[in-house]
């Protein structure tokens, strides 16, 4: 009976689409006993790359900024700068050429803060394969994740000398790491906490044992000099040039942000602990593993974390704007336009952070030894 | 009694079919495959594309991460949590449809207008549906009731569901003959009498085929919605979280993979029983 009432309730909503718009536009900061409601939308399912968010909603970092924070998981088919740029979520969190393409298509969203300093994505081949530059890419089959994941792997064959399109077989490449062990393709594309760990969780047939980093070779953009900005917060950006409240709201959501950012540097294994206990079904060692390897992303920030290098993002902004796929496609086509970025708020949240005693650089910050086990379990 | 029993191992014996054609494969098929001028057309038979059927039925056995529940009760949860979006989406679906199968009968001119476009929703790509539903949620509200995922995922189930709904009960509708139609006029009969006593009695033998389209086009709406949106807690979500593990724990993948299709066959099931019951009770009244 209760299926049915609801069943008709949902029948009506449907006819009357549109007219079921709730009373309060509920994304907007509305306050709720003295506590002011934030909606953040994530790029992919709960997992330690998202940690520090975690954290600080769990040791009540937000709480102590009087945010209630709400974390919105992604999906194959959320896009989180157009669930921000739409009002749906108050922040977002997305790769800077991504979130550089959508401004482009006219989504209106601002980089408040740059979490990630470093780049996280690999090119990976077995070290027999001798793929040790971009250069040595020529003549191989090579996988890639399209979508806009590809661009930093075809600058850095660009750079090299090679042309994408002719010089390489460009293969797409699945969610796992199969196509590479297997060898239908000499170097697949990993992120440093993903693909890379799920790779050494296999076991190696040649040995009965689990596959060692000896194993491989890495090609890290980094190094190259090819890298772009990945995990980056953005904001509403006309609601950051005239609402005070939001630009109040942006420093406080910070402020926690980054507070759980430098507990999870400190306390590695009690921020995988919680990432696991949000319903991740990654195993708690592969989570260990992301988790160290995110905090190298992160740390140390030696201008304060968070804090967006100009030089970095000018890097990023060039590669996207002169960097072709093998469509002949770049990410952006013109130079971007308005506020696309601002370490305004973000150096107000360093600034309270470091008035409280919080460590905002990191710079004594030392990785752990993570071990796989198989399976990531 | 026989006749069951002999649907019982009928049932039986295909799943044995399936368990000995997939081992038989492994057997004889190549780790590699088969390759035709660069384009596989025989699938790998190695452990990692296929498993071992034991290591799958294994594998729903033991815990889904170190400690936690077995496989079999993980999935299980998904799937009920998967069947509560595909009840409500088929129970929306199949009243749309109803009512849209209704006003196409009665008003010709709705028909010609409106059939093109109820063709037209079912050739909208659902990847593109379905971030648009989901960004509904944090709009909508029903009430005072606040808008859940799994809700959009019903209403995507319910957007695949009302199809066949609405061209078999169209179908359906249609279907007596003018003569019948003419003996109700006679009766100085109006449209709703005509509906209710000709009409539906006459358009059972559509529908029952229809639900069943719409039962499975509802799970398969629920799961790819699910995967889409990525909504947490259905079977669609651990489809693609447990693909993701396929480099090292091929079986996994295997075990949600089931588990969807066995949710399709639950959802075929009990509309095959609402059709028993109502055919029963139709013999009795008649």
């Amino acid at each position: 009976m209760r299926k049915t009432l609801i069943g008709g309730a949902l029948a009506g909503a449907l006819v009357l689409a549109g007219c079921g718009t709730a009373d309060d536009s509920s994304s907007d900061s509305s306050s709720s006993g003295g506590t002011t409601a934030v909606k953040l939308q994530l790029q992919w399912f709960v997992q330690a790359q998202f940690a520090g968010y975690i954290a600080a909603v769990d040791k009540g970092f937000y709480k102590e900024q009087g945010l209630d924070v709400q974390i919105l998981e992604g999906g194959v088919d959320i896009v989180p700068q157009t669930v921000l740029a739409q009002g749906q979520a108050d922040f977002a969190v997305s790769w800077v050429p991504k979130a550089l393409a959508s401004r482009e298509q006219g989504a209106e969203i601002t980089e408040i803060a740059q979490i990630f300093q470093r780049s996280g994505t690999y090119q990976v081949s077995f070290k027999d394969s001798n793929i040790t530059s971009p250069a040595d890419l020529r003549g191989k089959k090579v996988g890639n994740w399209g979508f806009g994941n590809e661009f930093e792997l075809f600058a850095g064959m660009t750079k090299a000398g090679l042309d994408p399109g002719k010089d390489v077989t460009l293969v797409q490449q699945q969610f796992d790491m199969q196509a590479l062990l297997r060898r239908d393709i000499d170097a697949a594309q990993a992120m440093s906490y993903n693909e890379y760990a799920q790779l050494l969780e296999a076991k190696n047939p040649a040995t009965g044992q689990l596959y060692q980093p000896a194993d491989f070779t890495v090609i890290d953009w980094n190094t190259v000099g090819t890298a772009m900005l990945q995990d980056a917060v953005w904001a509403n950006s006309s609601k950051l040039e005239s609402d005070t409240a939001y630009q109040e709201t942006a420093v406080k959501f910070l402020t926690g942000s980054l507070k759980g950012w430098a507990y999870c540097r400190d306390n590695a294994a009690e921020c995988r602990d919680m990432v696991v206990k949000k319903g991740s079904k990654l195993g708690a060692s592969h989570q260990l593993w992301q988790m160290n390897e995110v905090n190298k992303l992160v740390w140390p920030s030696p201008n304060g974390v968070g804090l967006l290098d100009e030089t970095a993002w000018k890097a990023t902004v060039d590669l996207a704007l002169t960097t072709k796929n093998q469509d002949g496609q770049t990410v952006i086509t013109k130079q971007p336009t308005g506020t696309a970025y601002t370490n305004e708020y973000v150096q107000k949240a360093i600034d309270a952070l470091k008035a409280s005693g919080t460590d905002v650089t990191g710079a004594s910050f030392k990785p752990e030894t993570v071990t796989l086990n198989e399976g990531g379990a | 009694m026989r006749r069951r029993l002999r649907l019982v191992f009928g049932a039986v014996a295909a799943l044995l079919l399936g368990a000995a054609l997939w081992e038989g494969y492994k057997a004889v098929g190549s780790d590699d495959g088969a390759s035709l001028f660069g384009v596989r057309v025989l699938p790998r038979a190695d452990d990692s594309a296929m498993p071992h059927v034991l290591d799958i039925l294994r594998r729903f056995g033991e815990p889904e991460l170190a400690g936690g529940d077995p496989i079999w009760l993980v999935v299980l949860d998904a799937c009920l949590f998967t069947l509560r979006s595909v009840a409500v989406g088929f129970g929306v679906g199949a009243v749309i449809g109803l009512v849209l199968a209704v006003v196409m009968q009665r008003f010709r001119v709705v028909e010609r207008g409106l059939l093109p476009y109820v063709i037209l929703s079912q050739t909208v790509p659902l990847i593109a549906l379905a971030p648009v539903i989901a960004g509904w949620g944090g709009k909508l509200s029903l009430g005072s009731y606040p808008w859940q995922p799994w809700m959009s995922v019903a209403t995507i189930a319910a957007y695949l569901a009302f199809f066949p709904i609405a061209v078999g009960m169209l179908r359906g509708l249609h279907s007596p003959a003018a003569i019948a139609e003419e003996l109700m006029h006679s009766y100085a009969a109006g449209w709703w009498r005509t509906l209710v006593k000709l009409r539906l009695p006459a358009s059972t033998p559509y529908l029952f085929p229809a639900l069943r389209l719409a039962g499975a086009a509802a799970v398969v709406g629920a799961v790819v919605g699910e995967i889409s949106t990525g909504t947490r807690g259905g079977v669609g979500r651990l489809v693609i979280e447990y693909s993701r593990e396929a480099t090292g724990d091929p079986a996994k993948v295997y075990t949600a993979m089931i588990g969807a299709a066995l949710l399709g066959l639950a959802v075929a099931a009990l509309v095959g029983a609402a059709e028993f019951l109502l055919n029963r009770r139709r013999r009795v009244l008649v």
